[in-house]
């Protein structure tokens, strides 16, 4: 992780400040032309879901790759109409809002301690928690289902919550701990003649200072939460604490003869994600050159 | 970042009196115990349930010794998964690593719209894995969109059953891997690139060295470590695929059609069929050839960059 580390600037952007960029000269109309291609090929898919919900379902059978002729906008009322649709984006809201900030403060203080603190043992809690970076879900997620079980957590929020945090972990320490060494001893040094204490240090400085990698790790830990897939899966198997995803899924299965419902359903479930992806863009593109789901 | 150490000179004579111990405890403990009681102690029990031949019910008891893993080994649905895992890794390096490093040069240049266009490739790697299966589950069955589209455009004879199909659904299951994930490779790219210095290219140009040249000798060198990082996650990655497969392909039918990976094979032999001692072992099988690989990478390719960041072995 260290060459990533590296990309990943302070301001969180992953840009070099100020760096002139080539000119083009005779390409500019082939590459215009493939990066139009380019984005057809990217967004084709995302406007088909969008635009199927505007149509009906017999006008999908006749003609599945056409523009609706008479815009319907009974689909996405009823799906926005539907108690089902607003309680699982309620769960799916609480569970990424829930793991964004937990991740991010017990990832803040560890990250504070291991590279702010020097004492035995820190070279191998970091260790440990880079090795994480090697456990994806997928391989506990077994022993997982048993685990949240035991503790009595199915169909409940928290049991998907809490895991989601654990395993996030690793990601934000990695990212947050170069973020903190970066700030120099000088200031902390200051800081400590003014006669403030380590912790005061950290409320003070290291917390405002730390902000581009915090939002960077929180906003990380909000998509994969919002578009988590596997745990809810065997966590939730209640249909009243479904998360969007699988309340997708069930509508999907549930009412797979309407298919411009579905398609206005999924285009819905989507629209948050990507609304806070635009809002957060650079953050989020800037963040990923430094850390990295694979 | 070993190099510099950014704490007071100070700190270092002294040793650590029982406030800052308190404060450290404070600090990481909890990280560490949420971290240890779900992801290592999780992985550590499914070391121990694979021994197990148990229902997921009561204790586990009925000790088999390795027969779980006989089972699998001698599998032919699991030969069959790990070679779906092992073409699925292979496959996205070929396709998605020349066409982003491609893109990447693209929009590396300066043009009108290019941070937007950078936006919208990333789109598809920002939406859930649900919605990216449900749409295209839908475009792609036989009387869906791109079938339709093909009609339209006098190509209808191409037209066949994309996911049922098992000569093609394999390259479905790539086209859909490619759109969804090969933004996050460009923009990996793109920033590699931003971090190689404009004199060195001006310099060649200067010398008379032609684009290509320049491209071929110093950008894709020094973008070296960034292409490296990036096919180690998508190695992972591949080997770890499940949302996708198990939503468009469902739990029957990524067998047949050709698409089953070993995460999905995992969970339909173990959770779907109540065998949850064998889906331990085949969560373990997984992990240790995860593991494998990302060693022999690390080993082999990684070298040269990484101070074993990845699975912290030199680091300290």
């Amino acid at each position: 992780m260290t060459t990533l580390a590296a990309q990943l600037r302070p301001d969180g952007t992953g840009r070099a400040p100020g760096r002139p960029r080539r000119r083009i000269r005779w390409s500019t109309p082939i590459v215009a032309f493939i990066a139009l291609l380019l984005v057809g090929v990217m967004l084709a898919p995302v406007a088909y879901i969008i635009i199927g919900g505007f149509r009906t379902n017999s006008e999908i059978t006749q003609d599945p790759s056409g523009l609706p002729r008479v815009w319907q906008f009974s689909n996405y009322l009823e799906v926005l109409a539907s108690d089902v649709f607003w309680r699982e984006v309620g769960n799916s809201v609480i569970a990424a809002v829930a793991t964004t900030v937990l991740v991010v403060v017990l990832g803040l203080m560890a990250s504070f301690g291991l590279s702010r603190y020097r004492f035995r043992g820190r070279g191998a809690i970091y260790t440990l928690f880079t090795a994480g970076l090697m456990f994806p879900i997928t391989v506990a997620i077994t022993p997982l289902y048993i685990l949240v079980r035991s503790l009595g957590l199915m169909n409940s929020l928290a049991g998907v919550i809490i895991p989601q945090v654990a395993f996030a972990l690793p990601m934000t320490i990695v990212i947050l701990v170069p973020f903190l060494q970066a700030i120099p001893a000088e200031l902390q040094e200051a800081a400590e003649i003014d006669g403030c204490g380590r912790l005061g240090f950290f409320w003070r400085m290291v917390l405002p200072l730390s902000k581009p990698g915090v939002i960077t790790v929180g906003i990380l830990a909000f998509i994969a939460s919002w578009n988590s897939y596997m745990l809810p899966l065997f966590i939730l198997n209640d249909d009243a604490s479904f998360t969007l995803p699988l309340g997708v899924q069930a509508f999907s299965s549930q009412y797979s003869v309407d298919t411009a419902k579905v398609l206005a359903f999924v285009s819905l479930s989507m629209l948050p994600a990507l609304i806070f992806f635009s809002i957060f863009e650079r953050r989020i593109v800037g963040g990923l050159t430094g850390a990295v789901k694979g | 970042m070993a190099g510099r150490d950014p704490l007071p000179a100070t700190r270092r004579r002294r040793g650590i009196g029982w406030p800052v111990r308190l404060e450290l405890v404070i600090l990481i403990a909890p990280a560490l115990i949420v971290f240890l009681a779900f992801v290592i102690f999780p992985v550590a029990m499914a070391a121990y349930y694979g021994f197990f031949s148990w229902s997921g019910y009561g204790a586990a008891t009925d000790f088999v010794g390795l027969r779980n893993y006989v089972t699998i080994f001698t599998d032919p649905a699991f030969h069959d998964a790990l070679w779906h895992n092992a073409v699925i890794a292979v496959l996205s390096l070929a396709i998605q690593g020349p066409v982003a490093l491609g893109l990447a040069l693209l929009l590396g240049r300066k043009m009108r719209g290019q941070s937007l266009i950078r936006v919208l490739i990333f789109v598809p790697y920002v939406i859930a894995e649900v919605v990216v299966g449900i749409g295209w589950s839908l475009m792609l069955q036989s009387d869906g969109a791109v079938n339709g589209l093909l009609e339209r455009i006098g190509l209808g004879a191409l037209a066949t059953d994309w996911l049922a199909n098992p000569s093609v659904a394999i390259w479905s299951l790539m086209a859909i891997l490619t759109w969804k994930y090969v933004g996050f490779a460009v923009i990996l790219f793109l920033a590699g690139l931003q971090g190689i210095p404009e004199e060195l290219s001006e310099a060649a140009a200067i010398d008379g060295a032609s684009f290509w040249q320049i491209q071929r000798h110093i950008v894709f060198p020094l973008l070296g470590p960034t292409i490296r990082i990036w096919g180690f996650l998508s190695i992972i990655g591949s080997l770890q695929l499940f949302d996708l497969v198990y939503i468009i392909w469902g739990q029957y039918v990524a067998s047949t059609a050709g698409t089953s990976t070993m995460a999905t094979y995992m969970v339909v032999s173990g959770r779907n069929a109540g065998s949850y001692g064998y889906g331990n072992a085949v969560a373990v099988v997984i992990f240790v050839i995860s593991l494998v690989v990302a060693l022999l990478y690390q080993r082999f390719v990684l070298r040269r960059d990484t101070e074993g960041a990845l699975t912290g072995g030199k680091r300290r």
